[in-house]
């Protein structure tokens, strides 16, 4: 975090690190992040304000401020994670404070295709699989190498198949989650859908 | 597979390509900005070197910073001024026309985009905001994206997505009097759950739909999301022409007519196919009120809070936290629930049409003294249509605050915030932790007559009996 954060680029391959396991349904992207630190013009300053209004509730005890999961990169979730607000401000948050890949039951799609854009994995799993990692990771320091071509998780002790969408998959493999090129590299294609369009045309200096 | 709905016909008419991994390149109609999830977008755009591609596609307003008591500049909030001067010099430097403060068009987004006529059936209409589902009432593919996707249609237009299966939610019968299209919408996320829309889009069907206005067909489509369905629509027809019509960026003349005919052409055929159906009994919808921290936790107003043993597995964790931080008792009433704030405005309900139903409530009573309430309009048209009506007044003598428009205490990112536990009755979307600006505020999410009703008896009533 801080001044050393680097955003990911090119292709992701393996990701390995301490797991942090944080346990509820239906966590939005307002506690994740609450609206009033989305009054920025960048994300840089986020890492520090993740979960914010939990924390403080939680006096010490949230497991972001565990000393166990001091340094974790590998998130722990269960069902609907991230549901709510489309805010992008929600993964960088998590990014930022140094989050590199989730594992959990289910996302919200925003947050899905959000995590997807800045290059962060998120794999699923059924929830009786989920809920032995994060036990497991709630005891101990629970250390796992992620293998995204093998969507395998493996520690000392344990080896985790993971789900992923199969796009996600190539993407993250490629490079290519980073869509801005691969998506301008069909310009012509674009001119001409644009054109083909009956309302461009009939709507037509409208504005 | 779906086939032959309006959702495969606008998805196959606005495919670009086939992306390399399986996703597809979709073609983005309209795409809609706003000062919070922008400005990051344009600085993308800088570091990369990239310019925005069709400039004319895009079109931009200010809605969830401002103030609603005081607008004039430069902001009293600094962070909120550099966000609007951010954006106004991002639509400068790349030609994108801007509907500032003052301009007689500005407002939340989702309300601006329809009145103007730009909404239209057949589009593909994104913007960097959950609610985006709004613009499907009008038979359109509209969602919410995060901020390198903006990037992404400012620099190319398009975005890379996977398509969504299509679930038809036919609501049978109509809704009774008293009953609005906030309530069928908290019915249908309540009988559904939160996450059931994931992966989906949602077609709203049957005749309590075609019944409704475009008004209250934008809030159903307002809370797709809510659901955990990206986009959501209904099929266009004649109360969708009728409200299109002669805005000022609608189709003219000749073009009308072609309009009609395409538009016509969209509509989910007979015998389209569905990945899933489901029916909902509109008749049975009673004024609905949710009692927890997600949509999805509501009752009728005449209901009990379920107890956990009343709930599946799957919602009982969240159910145990909904009650520690409501403070509410498994089995208690709803009704008579005591309100501190009251609020109506926002994307989901700040409406004319709102505003009128909750005038005709409020008119010549008295908001309840332990109670502070107050209008947002959902947009400067909508503001001087309320005034041309004397709805302010009415407000005004009630003792409602009248606001200038904004997204406000929805999200409580300008100064309209809840303090301390207090209880708010709200015609907005959602009831999360903390989302109306008070980390420990309780958030009571109904229809904006139920809200009326609340803030002139100060607790949680059965609006039919004020009606």
């Amino acid at each position: 975090m801080g001044d050393n954060f680097k955003t990911p680029q090119g292709k992701i391959t393996r990701i390995s690190g301490n797991c942090i396991a944080l346990i509820g349904d239906d966590i939005d992207t307002d506690r994740i992040i609450p609206a009033r630190f989305l009054k920025c013009v960048n994300f840089d300053s986020l890492g520090n304000s993740v979960f914010e209004d939990d924390r403080k509730d939680l006096n010490g005890t949230h497991p972001f401020d565990l000393e166990l999961n001091k340094g974790a990169s590998i998130l722990l979730v269960n069902s609907n994670f991230g549901c709510g607000s489309s805010r992008e401000h929600a993964p960088q948050a998590l990014m930022r404070w140094g989050i590199k890949a989730i594992i959990g039951e289910s996302y919200a799609e925003i947050f899905y295709s959000n995590c997807l854009a800045i290059g962060i994995p998120c794999f699923t799993q059924e929830k009786r699989v989920i809920k032995k990692i994060q036990e497991e990771a709630k005891k101990n320091i629970l250390s796992f190498e992620i293998d995204i071509a093998e969507k395998k998780a493996f520690s000392n002790k344990l080896e985790v198949d993971l789900l992923i969408k199969e796009s996600s998959k190539k993407m993250f493999l490629s490079g290519n989650w980073d869509a801005t090129s691969i998506l301008l590299n069909n310009s012509l294609l674009i001119e001409s859908k644009i054109n083909e369009l009956p309302y461009v045309n009939f709507n037509a200096n409208n504005l | 597979m779906s086939q032959n709905t309006l959702f495969d016909k606008v998805w196959d008419l606005h495919k670009v390509a086939d992306l390399p991994g399986g996703s597809s390149q979709i073609f983005i109609g309209l795409h809609l900005i706003h000062e919070v999830t922008s400005p990051q977008a344009f600085g993308a755009l800088k570091d990369k070197n990239l310019i925005v591609k069709f400039p004319s596609r895009t079109v931009a307003t200010v809605d969830h910073i401002v103030p609603t008591d005081n607008q004039s500049r430069p902001f009293k909030d600094n962070l909120a001024e550099q966000m609007i001067d951010t954006l106004e010099k991002n639509c400068q430097a790349h030609k994108i026309k801007f509907f500032n403060i003052g301009s007689g068009s500005q407002g939340i987004v989702h309300v601006v985009a329809p009145e103007l006529g730009l909404t239209q059936p057949g589009m593909t209409i994104a913007c960097g905001d959950s609610h985006t589902s709004t613009h499907g009432a009008f038979g359109s593919i509209a969602f919410g994206i995060g901020t390198s996707q903006v990037r992404d249609v400012l620099a190319s237009q398009t975005l890379a997505m996977n398509k969504l299966k299509v679930r038809r939610i036919y609501c049978k019968n109509i809704l009774s009097e008293g009953v609005f299209a906030k309530d069928l919408v908290l019915h249908i996320i309540n009988k559904l759950g939160v996450k059931a829309g994931v992966g989906y889009a949602y077609e709203f069907a049957g005749p309590a739909v075609s019944a409704l206005s475009m008004e209250e067909r934008m809030t159903i489509c307002n809370m797709s999301i809510e659901g955990g369905a990206r986009c959501g629509y209904i099929n266009p027809d004649d109360i969708t022409y009728n409200y299109v019509k002669g805005r000022i960026c609608a189709p003219k003349k000749d073009n009308w007519d072609k309009a009609l005919k395409w538009w016509g052409s969209l509509v989910s055929e007979i015998d389209a196919i569905y990945d899933d159906e489901v029916e909902v009994d509109a008749s049975k919808v009673e004024p609905t009120v949710t009692w927890g921290i997600t949509p999805g936790q509501s009752i009728g107003i005449n209901q009990r809070i379920p107890k956990l043993e009343d709930l599946s597995l799957d919602d009982q964790f969240i159910a145990g936290e909904a009650y520690e931080y409501m403070g509410f008792k498994p089995g208690q009433k709803i009704m008579n629930t005591p309100i501190d704030v009251c609020f109506i405005g926002s994307c989901t309900n700040g409406r004319i049409s709102d505003l009128r139903i909750a005038a005709k409530i409020a008119k010549n009573k008295k908001v309840s003294p332990k109670v502070k309430a107050f209008i947002v309009p959902g947009s400067e048209k909508v503001a001087k249509e309320a005034k041309n009506e004397g709805l302010d007044l009415i407000f005004k003598e009630a003792g409602f605050q009248w606001r200038e428009p904004g997204c406000s205490m929805c999200l409580a990112m300008n100064p309209d915030k809840l303090t301390g536990d207090q209880v708010s009755a709200s015609s907005s979307n959602r009831n999360f932790k903390g989302r109306q600006g008070s980390p420990s505020g309780r958030t009571l999410l109904m229809s904006p007559a139920m809200v009326a009703a609340a803030a002139i008896t100060g607790k949680v009533v059965d609006v039919r009996n004020l009606i």
